[in-house]
């Protein structure tokens, strides 16, 4: 029998994120809009309400609650800001590659700190030279005795400025097929956050770039096996990368139909509110449709994820469908609220810049297709 | 180890008190599909409870009365940090007023054994009568103090609280067991949070009916409540618009003079 419930119990997180989003990030929205800047003070708000600590095992210090319960979450919070939604995203997305690749070792000495949020995760795969093709990048790593020296920049990296543990995707100086992932620090010698962007929307997610320099990376920050590397950071994106912009597009399509009946509600024309209007309601109904049907994709592939199934196309169908769902949500939300969709004082002005921003993170709406169609071809 | 009772009970989320309605003919409220949440104040009851604990060590049960449905308020008061629930569900619970409730209630804490102090909520956000608290003391023989906004000082077996009266406050000393009941000033609840919804998992609900809780049909429930509301009458509370006219100035003294005569400022 199939159950599309949630149990009882995630019911109680959504209720523990939806008080944690309306508490703790809905006060910091206006800043983050005006400045474009991170605030420190949510992202300590986040470790304190266990935010960090969601995917990561108990033995290390996290809750062990997977990866359903991590997309509530991500869907709670993004109903009231994406942009936090998608800074979480991504410290799951930097903590994915030592869960599922690193040594004991290494899941010792980060995941603890992460769970915490003493440290802050990221993961650099995207360069000038490459986006949608990894294998475009030009950073490399050479062997040095015992350590590894890297070389290069990265761009559009989602927390390169507060993150301290980044798992960076380079290739083999000597040999341009063999890529291999690293775990690099804050603090390391030549290793710096430098250009930070100025973004449409997701404001108060910091995205930025990241170089380095002649950076001694050692031997014991290897993620998985030489060579293999860009197994490691695409095994990252394909399901966490994927499934965590779900979630943020899930809250923002969420978020775009509360507003949007609200204020259909309370619009008054031709003597009686709008809702009453054929039209609006034809809007309503498809922000309704998109919105159930992308969290049937969603939970769905988060609970295949759940029980160690690969999910990684799954995700990319979900994610296709409820990014450019989110984007359809923000324009009938503003077209609904007329002139007044214009102006920053109402919601929808920030939702419709942020759906724009929801696209290419974790791979394009084309590249989805690729994938969804090499998975159905195949 | 010092126990603390707190009574819970779960009422139609007042955020969706638009949608509830009363049935004209049995005066009763029609949830129409309105979910039940943790009463409001019953957060502040349990967060005294829990910040008790944090100091000095203590266990905490929750004992709500309702449907099977307020299981799940129950769940929370767990996760939120107290230790054990109870939840007393029957169809012959059905229907209680004030009086049958707090009877029950108070059949149910003496079920939990031994206590030192209960607490509640001042009023419950759907019935609102205050009087399950005081109830509850008269049927246990015991103290109570209601509308309390700060516990001054926990002495042994007397315990100081400060209580609200409308134009003051009361300093009462009183001796426990007791039943107190709380108002929003006397604390911030905490939120739920992840690991504390985890560790719930491992914390029991124990559910009671009338059998195991040995009472009669006649005393619970409808059957058991002897107030009746006969009648009940909605208020219409209308806005009225007024258009001031004038220079700035004129319409800042107007407004300050009309919110005046209305007892505002
Ligand atoms: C419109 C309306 C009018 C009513 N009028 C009357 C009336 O005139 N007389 C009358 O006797 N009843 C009346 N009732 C019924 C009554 O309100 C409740 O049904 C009854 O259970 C008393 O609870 P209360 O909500 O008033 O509690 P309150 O006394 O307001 O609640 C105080 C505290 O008691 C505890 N508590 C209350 N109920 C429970 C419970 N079920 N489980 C655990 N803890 C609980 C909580 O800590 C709560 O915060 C009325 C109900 C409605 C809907
Ligand atoms: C807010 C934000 C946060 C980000 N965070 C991170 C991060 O934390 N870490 C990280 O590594 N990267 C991050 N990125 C980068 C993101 O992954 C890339 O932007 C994305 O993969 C696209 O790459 P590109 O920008 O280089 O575009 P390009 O790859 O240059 O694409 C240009 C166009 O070509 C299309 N295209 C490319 N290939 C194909 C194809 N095969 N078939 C059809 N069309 C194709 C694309 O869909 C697009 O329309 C982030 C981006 C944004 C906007």
């Amino acid at each position: 029998m199939i159950d599309f419930t949630l149990t009882e119990e995630q019911e109680m997180f959504r209720k523990a994120a939806q008080e944690f989003a309306e508490t703790q990030v809905a006060p910091k929205v206006p800043e983050m809009e005006e400045t474009g800047k991170v605030s420190l003070e949510l992202v300590k708000a986040m470790a304190e309400a266990e935010m960090m600590a969601l995917t990561i095992p108990e033995e290390y210090g996290g809750l062990g609650l997977g990866y359903t319960a991590r997309l509530i979450a991500l869907e709670e919070i993004s109903k009231v800001s994406v942009a936090a939604g998608m800074m979480l995203q991504v410290f799951a997305l930097g903590i994915e590659p030592i869960l599922k690749y690193g040594t004991d070792a290494q899941k010792k000495k980060f995941l603890p700190g992460l769970a915490t949020g003493e440290r802050l995760a990221s993961t650099a795969v995207t360069e000038a030279t490459g986006g949608s093709d990894p294998t475009g990048i030009r950073s490399t790593y050479k062997k040095d005795g015992e350590d590894y020296i890297l070389n290069g920049r990265k761009c559009f990296i989602t927390n390169a400025h507060i993150a301290d543990t980044i798992t960076v995707l380079a290739k083999d100086d000597e040999n341009p097929k063999a890529f291999s992932t690293f775990i690099m620090e804050k603090g390391m010698d030549g290793f710096k956050a430098t250009h930070e962007e100025n973004k449409v929307g997701m404001r108060g997610c910091n995205t930025g770039e990241l170089a380095y320099e002649n950076c001694r990376v050692p031997k014991e920050n290897l993620v998985g096996v030489e060579g293999k590397g860009l197994g490691v950071a695409l095994a990252a994106i394909g399901d966490v990368g994927r499934g965590g912009m779900v979630g943020c597009a899930l809250g923002l399509q969420a978020a775009c139909l509360d507003v949007s009946v609200k204020f259909a509600n309370e619009r008054i024309l031709y003597g009686k509110p709008i809702s009453r209007l054929q039209t609006i309601q034809n809007k309503l109904a498809d922000m309704k449709i998109d919105l159930e049907a992308g969290r049937l994709l969603g939970y769905r592939a988060a609970s295949m994820q759940d029980k160690g199934e690969r999910s990684s196309n799954e995700f990319a169908v979900a994610k296709y469908f409820s990014t450019e769902a989110a984007q359809r949500a923000a324009k009938m939300a503003s077209d609904i609220h007329g002139g007044y969709g214009c102006m920053e004082e109402y919601a929808v002005s920030r939702y419709m810049r942020d759906s724009f921003v929801l696209g290419p993170s974790a791979g394009t709406s084309d590249i989805m297709k690729v994938i969804i169609a090499r998975w159905t071809l195949s | 180890m010092f126990k603390i009772v707190v009574c819970v009970k779960a009422v139609p989320d007042p955020k969706e008190a638009c949608n509830i309605k009363i049935d004209p003919v049995t005066k009763t409220l029609m949830r129409c599909d309105v979910p039940m949440v943790l009463n409001p104040l019953d957060k502040y009851a349990l967060e005294a409870a829990l910040q008790f604990k944090e100091q000095f060590d203590a266990h905490i049960s929750v004992l709500s009365m309702g449907p099977p449905e307020a299981g799940n308020i129950v769940k929370e008061c767990l996760a939120l940090g107290a230790d054990q629930g109870f939840l007393l569900s029957d169809r012959a619970f059905a229907g209680a007023d004030a009086f049958a409730t707090a009877y029950t209630l108070a059949k149910g804490i003496e079920k939990i054994g031994p206590f030192d102090v209960v607490f509640c909520g001042m009023a419950s956000s759907d019935g609102s009568t205050e009087w399950v608290g005081p109830e509850i003391a008269t049927f246990l023989k015991i103290p109570v103090v209601t509308r309390i906004t700060e516990i001054v000082e926990y002495n042994g077996q007397w315990w100081t609280v400060k209580a609200e009266l409308e134009n003051g406050y009361r300093l009462v000393r009183v001796q426990i067991p007791a039943v107190f009941t709380v108002t929003r000033a006397l604390n911030t609840p905490r939120r739920l949070s992840f690991s504390g919804i985890i560790k719930a998992r491992k914390k029991e609900i124990t559910q009671w009916g009338i059998q195991q809780l040995g009472v009669s049909e006649a005393s619970v429930g409808l059957k058991g409540s002897p107030s009746i509301v006969s009648t009940i009458a909605t208020m219409d509370s209308r806005r009225k618009v007024e258009i001031l006219e004038g220079k700035r100035e004129e319409k800042a003294e107007q407004l300050v003079q009309r919110l005046a005569n209305a007892g505002v400022l």
